[in-house]
């Protein structure tokens, strides 16, 4: 994963609760064995008419949405599904943090694990934040920091162990894997064996 | 004296290779780790371009079931496989378990069918255990007092590489179900009721204890209905103590301890329970004795009403309002004002074989309603034969309904099963999200009994009035 430690653009808005990692990314687009090229797909029933044209009224199809790297969803964004192509589309199509009042567990674990940036931020500012589509925000991940236009600087939630993994662009994997030798004594120290 | 745990306390200190300190999460071992072919192969992948094997193929259980074919054939190799990319995928599954020496329960193996029912029907569920799986509905298998979570593909890949997975130790939530369930009312009408209750994110960061003598009395495939939805209310896991019910319905099968080892693994899983003085981050109570049918009317599983209630306003919410625009239902109807396209009966929640009993008991001597469509799919091939050994299939057949193989099928709608676009399917699936079972469909989540009584009628029926 490459290093992650800073992230400015203007946002998008999707006001809706719930939308669950089936809007994200449709489970007939899940027969791919690759991770790459699922950001033409992403919100596709939502984004696409039948024909295959734009959705005109989607904030996505907007041209002012060209180039956002931040999505502000509704409450409890991600929930259902724990196909981590959610992720993979929202940052193939170039998406690099989620701002919502809540995000569901499974896809907040998955984003973390691909560099997508999970901000949780109070109702007062997720209000703030759906009013205004388009302004432009600063994520400061070091500092765990939203810096806004007005000048205001809100700071956010974010595990430690994940903010590590994210600004010195840590595989976790390999941290586990260092853990080899503990593993195997865990192994044999049971009292029982699965 | 060792200080008063709950069971989910019990669970997690068991497996906790490397404890969590406030600058990490634990390393957490994992005893049970299920693959299917949709979100595995990235991970496979990963391994190859690392040069790493499986650490541990003999934990690791492999089947095929989201995008398999689930039309009846004589010769189930020589199936069609619906799109080009599911194929693919499916031959890609079949050289990873054979280039990394993971056991496949794959096309032509009598055990094949959803992972979250193979798991228990082969005993390779147990308590006491933790169980992964690239699926959400991975906590069905909390109903044996196992802690089941559902993970995605990076974490795939870390467990198979090092059988551990790092976690953060979540919340415990206990849900108290007070009162006896009353005649008609089903497990999936109780798990709906209490995702309603709590909401579809009201179980976020928790791991859910369902407690109380309705849960006692419940059978293993009734709390397997249960702990399966726990994740649509955004639950870590759900969990049930282990019980006589739970090694009565373990003893003798194939993966399960033999002699004296069963004997020893019965006395271990006894003590899996929440000591009285334990406590619980947070408790809800709910009391069941007025219970109904429950449907949900939304795109949601939290939106949901008894079978018989009006569908509510969406007063000044957007998101309910978009979600009754989408189900094109009315407001201060009830769900039997609407007529019914498709009825499903299946998935890793209601697919077993005393949800198929419960179906064919309202439906012996019925016919589905003209222009009704009802699929019913087993969960898993062994489900299928017992179905077939009981005459189910024929009077899922005579009343009008197809009878398939095993597999997600329409749960997910990844195999060719759909919903087409506008149709209103009665499913006794778990998600009635916008698109679920195919573009456009609409989707209202209710028990076996439910959907068969409403493909009698073709509008939603209580399965009371029957």
């Amino acid at each position: 994963m490459k290093a992650i430690k800073r992230i400015q653009s203007r946002t998008v808005v999707l006001a809706t609760k719930d939308i669950d990692t089936d809007q994200i990314i449709p489970a007939r687009f899940l027969t791919t064995t690759s991770r790459e090229g699922l950001g033409k797909n992403l919100f596709h029933d939502l984004r696409y008419n039948k024909d295959g044209s734009d959705k005109p009224d989607f904030p996505l199809n907007a041209a002012t949405a060209k180039g956002c790297e931040i999505l502000v969803a509704g409450r409890n964004v991600g929930c259902g599904s724990s196909r981590e192509h959610a992720p993979w589309a929202l940052l193939d199509y170039g998406f690099r943090a989620v701002i919502s009042t809540a995000i569901a567990d499974i896809f907040r674990n998955n984003s973390l694990k691909n560099g997508l940036v999970p901000v949780v931020v109070d109702d007062d500012l997720h209000q703030y934040l759906l009013s205004k589509p388009g302004i432009e925000i600063d994520i400061d991940i070091v500092a765990s920091t939203l810096t806004l236009p007005d000048g205001r600087v809100v700071e956010f939630p974010i595990d430690v162990f994940a903010r590590h993994c994210l600004i010195e662009g840590i595989d976790q994997l390999g941290y586990l894997r260092n853990h080899a030798d503990t593993i195997q004594s865990f192994e044999e120290a049971r009292s029982w064996t699965p | 004296m060792t200080q008063a745990s709950t069971l989910f306390d019990k669970l997690w200190n068991d497996h906790v290779v490397v404890p969590e300190t406030p600058n990490a999460p634990a390393v957490l071992y994992i005893d049970l780790h299920i693959v299917h072919e949709v979100t595995t192969p990235q991970a496979f992948s990963l391994l190859r371009e690392k040069g790493l094997p499986v650490r541990r193929p003999d934990l690791t259980l492999a089947t095929m079931d989201h995008s398999t074919p689930t039309t009846p054939l004589a010769s189930f190799k020589d199936l069609p496989i619906v799109a080009d990319g599911a194929a693919n995928q499916i031959r890609q599954m079949e050289k990873n378990c054979r280039d990394f020496g993971i056991e496949l329960l794959g096309f032509g193996s009598e055990h094949r069918g959803i992972v979250h029912v193979i798991g228990p029907e082969l005993g390779a569920t147990q308590p006491g255990k933790t169980i992964v799986c690239g699926d959400s509905h991975s906590s069905t298998h909390g109903a044996f007092g196992a802690f089941a979570f559902g993970i995605g593909t990076t974490e795939v890949g870390h467990v198979l590489a090092t059988q551990c997975l790092l976690q953060r130790k979540p919340k415990t939530m206990a849900i108290n179900i007070d009162g006896q369930m009353p005649d008609g009312v089903s497990a999936k009408d109780l798990i709906l009721a209490i995702i309603g209750e709590i909401g579809v994110e009201g179980g976020t960061g928790y791991v859910l204890e369902y407690r109380g003598n309705a849960i006692r009395s419940f059978n293993m495939e009734q709390r397997m209905t249960v702990c399966n939805m726990s994740i649509e209310a955004g639950a870590r896991a759900g969990l049930i103590a282990p019980d006589d019910t739970t090694f009565e319905y373990l003893h003798g099968r194939p993966r399960v301890p033999r002699g004296v080892d069963w004997d020893k693994a019965v006395t271990r899983w006894q003590a899996l329970r929440t000591d009285d003085a334990a406590t619980y981050d947070k408790s809800v109570t709910l009391d069941v004795r007025c219970l109904q049918p429950m449907v949900t009317f939304g795109t949601n599983p939290g939106m949901v009403i008894g079978v018989n209630d009006p569908v509510p306003d969406a007063g000044n919410d957007p998101s309910f309002r978009k979600a009754l625009d989408y189900m094109q239902l009315t407001p201060g109807k009830p769900l039997s004002h609407n007529s019914i396209d498709v009825v499903f009966i299946g998935s890793c929640t209601n697919g077993r074989i005393s949800d198929l009993e419960q179906a064919a008991a309202i439906l012996r001597g019925h016919k589905i309603a003209a222009g009704v469509r009802m699929l019913v799919v087993p969960g898993s091939q062994q489900i299928k034969n017992e179905a077939e050994a009981r005459g189910l299939d024929i009077i899922f057949k005579k009343a009008g309904a197809e009878w398939r193989e095993a597999g997600c099928s329409m749960c997910i709608g990844m195999n060719g099963d759909i919903v087409k676009p506008g149709q209103l399917s009665v499913s006794t699936s778990n998600r009635n999200f916008e698109g679920r079972q195919g573009i456009g469909a609409r989707t209202i989540l209710a028990s076996p009994a439910t959907a068969a009584a409403s493909a009698i009628r073709g509008r939603v029926t209580d399965p009371r009035s029957i």
